[in-house]
């Protein structure tokens, strides 16, 4: 039998946040972490906490081109088509 | 046969008809390239030059250096990408005449200590080291459903470092893949995701610390 892992402390785990969400923690890791969270709110909250700010970040490119800049853009091509671009 | 080639196949089939019409001179395939990327190319130029003004003359930029290209375009990277590489060229050409450029090699140094959370914030001592001694503070769901957090997202963004703010806006504002940033912005998977998790980390600090100065009377 090996010893049993050492486990994760807050610390630690808050700087693995990126890596388990990105889905790059080894198997073992990922299996401490997600036993960490079994017992501490603090972490479950902190996690959670950074999805709500991706959630947001995710909300911030509702964004519409503005017809003076299409217009624009088409004068832009307009030019390049007849060889002057 | 496989789904995802399909897909993939069905991909490049679309993207060379689409060429083919932009070479022909057809202005809707035009605006339809346009209307997909251009919010997402004033975003990422802003990332380089000052003003919103100046992004939107160093997009416009790139859309006349996409179009004399376009024969050269030989479909070995997406149009996407083969566009976004366009943008960021000129965007740092014309920051660096503004003097506001990044250097690349900043992207992957300095500040190798941060900390996601500051040390002071967990127990230093006996057997519940490292635990939280100062949890994360509470959100309600008004704050997390608000527009406010949209807001203090972007605030907490707009105030990384460069590299930090290049990499989380592309990864978590425009969506892109971790393999199309790290084909972008010339860096390795490992750093980008370095740069990443001192973004979000950041960020979410930043937002957690102007929530809590609102809830207190």
């Amino acid at each position: 039998m090996t010893s049993a892992p050492p486990h994760l402390t807050c610390q630690h785990l808050v700087e693995l946040v990126t890596e388990y969400l990105e889905g790059k923690l080894s198997h073992g890791d990922r299996s401490r972490l997600e036993q960490h969270l079994c017992f501490c709110d603090s972490c479950v909250k902190y996690l959670e906490q950074m999805r709500q700010v991706l959630r947001a970040t995710g909300r911030l490119t509702e964004e519409s081109i503005t017809p003076e800049a299409q217009e624009k853009l088409l004068d832009v091509f307009r030019k390049w088509k007849a060889g002057g671009a | 046969m496989e789904l995802g080639s399909e897909a993939a196949g069905e991909r490049a089939g679309a993207t060379s008809a689409l060429l083919e019409a932009l070479r022909a001179g057809d202005e809707s395939a035009f605006l339809h390239l346009v209307n997909r990327h251009q919010a997402s190319m004033i975003r990422v130029a802003t990332l380089y030059v000052g003003s919103r003004a100046a992004a939107e003359e160093v997009v416009q930029e790139a859309w006349v250096g996409v179009l004399k290209g376009l024969h050269l375009f030989e479909g070995r990277s997406s149009l996407k990408s083969w566009i976004f590489r366009i943008l960021v060229n000129t965007a740092k050409a014309r920051g660096i005449r503004e003097a506001r450029s990044v250097p690349l090699s900043s992207l992957a140094s300095g500040d190798e200590d941060e900390a996601a959370v500051p040390a002071e914030r967990f127990q230093e001592h006996g057997v519940w080291t490292g635990h939280w001694s100062q949890p994360p503070s509470e959100w309600s769901d008004d704050q997390v459903a608000s527009a406010e957090l949209v807001a203090l997202a972007r605030e907490g963004i707009e105030q990384l470092p460069p590299a930090q703010r290049e990499v989380m806006t592309l990864r978590d504002v425009e969506g892109w893949e971790a393999h199309d940033v790290c084909e972008l912005l010339e860096v390795s998977e490992a750093n980008q995701r370095v740069l990443l998790h001192r973004a979000r980390s950041k960020v979410r600090a930043y937002v957690e610390e102007r929530l809590g100065k609102e809830v207190r009377p």
